[in-house]
């Protein structure tokens, strides 16, 4: 329970076998009550192992279906078990439990409130071609969404209800389409989005999912992706 | 002459591989008859190729081998649209059963701990 509301935490992971068991471990000292959904999505360590070790409920997927995947299977989750609020967490250790509360007291009166850095708290940073694809990202979403985004692609979200419900039918497992398309689609579906600034802490172990040489990839596949996003229903 | 051999014996070389297939029931129902249709408005074009002359001439293209080579093209890349189209759909459709699959496993790991915590509960 967060403020009275049943709340599943969820947490996709691939091969972060060296941070879940902290991660877990300081979600459930932090918010005691919650229910932790760790999503192993066909890691070749022994994350699914680890996670149940530490206390946290795993669903392991047979092959990997990417985040969206993952995330589409957490919601579905939350669904069939009656959750009030289910609240996306990165298992490197990024996202700080301690802000959990915060976010679902906004959801009183929004539908999705999303954590996000470059939002005053914290000194994450982040330059090149990636900046520019988080720049036109936020700018673009901003305008869709009705409201200020800077962090489009953050990994730290809380939905109700409804958005639960949406998503456990609805959430695209392409590559980026988990964080901006899932944005496009409940903001024309008339739910209301908020973010909450959030500092960002290093991520734990493991490696980072991108690299330098991806950046300039990156943007270009951000640009397609949104605007695919923008022209669908 | 040699040239209307060639195409015509490639035509029915391949008539008789999907003949082969389908008796084999390797190919889908659907997809083989596709292609047996295809085959059958090829084979005659291969043995007469100027049989589209007079069609060619009233679309305004030089030659019916040219007109049937454009059909051609047109039609595979259809055929290219659609099968990924069928894979795009397959991919949906083993995703949901991965996530069924994910969510059973996940509901047994639950039941056993629940069972085993009631064994050593009573014993
Ligand atoms: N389910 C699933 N989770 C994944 C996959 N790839 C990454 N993740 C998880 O998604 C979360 C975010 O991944 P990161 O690699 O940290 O991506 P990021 O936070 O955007 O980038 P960094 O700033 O480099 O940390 C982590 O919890 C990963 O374990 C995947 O293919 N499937
Ligand atoms: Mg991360």
């Amino acid at each position: 329970m967060v403020n009275g509301k049943r709340t599943l935490i969820i947490i996709p992971a691939l091969n972060e076998s060296g941070s879940i068991a902290d991660v877990v471990g300081e979600v459930r000292g932090e918010l005691p009550g919650v229910d932790v959904l760790v999503v192993d999505d066909g890691s070749t360590d022994r994350t699914a192992a680890v996670a149940a070790a530490a206390g946290a409920r795993v669903a392991k997927l047979p092959y990997n279906l990417g985040v969206g995947g993952a995330m589409r299977l957490g919601y579905r989750y939350a669904r069939d078990n009656d959750y009030d609020v289910a609240i996306q967490i990165d298992a490197d250790g990024q996202h700080d439990p301690r802000y959990v509360p915060k976010l679902v007291d906004l959801l009183d009166d929004n539908d999705l409130v999303i954590g996000a850095r470059f939002a005053g708290e914290g000194d994450y940073n982040v330059r090149g071609p990636r900046r520019w694809a988080m720049v036109m990202l936020s700018a673009v979403l901003s305008r869709v969404a009705r409201t200020k985004l800077t962090d489009t692609t953050s990994g730290f979200r809380a939905a109700n209800r409804r958005v639960i419900e949406m998503f456990a039918g609805w959430y695209p497992a392409e590559y980026l389409g988990d964080t901006v398309e899932t944005l496009v689609h409940t903001a024309r579906r008339g739910y209301r989005i908020r973010q909450v600034p959030v500092a960002m802490r290093k991520r734990m172990a493991g490696t980072p999912s991108h690299s330098p040489a991806k950046a300039m990839i990156y943007l270009g596949r951000a640009f397609a992706v949104l605007t695919l996003a923008l022209i669908r229903r | 002459m040699k040239l209307t051999l060639v195409t015509g014996l490639t035509g029915l070389l391949l008539l008789g591989t999907i003949v082969e297939l389908l008796r084999r029931r390797q190919l889908r129902e659907k997809y083989g008859m596709l292609w047996l249709a295809v085959l059958i408005i090829v084979i005659p074009l291969s043995l007469f190729p100027r049989l589209l002359d007079n069609v060619a001439e009233l679309l305004g293209v030089a030659s019916g081998v040219s007109l049937v080579l454009f059909l051609g093209i047109v039609f595979l890349l259809l055929v290219c649209v659609h099968l990924s189209w069928e894979v795009s759909a397959l991919e949906e459709e083993t995703r949901t059963l991965a996530e069924d699959f994910a969510l059973l496993r996940a509901q047994i790991d639950a039941d056993r701990a629940a069972r085993d915590e009631l064994v050593s509960t009573d014993g």
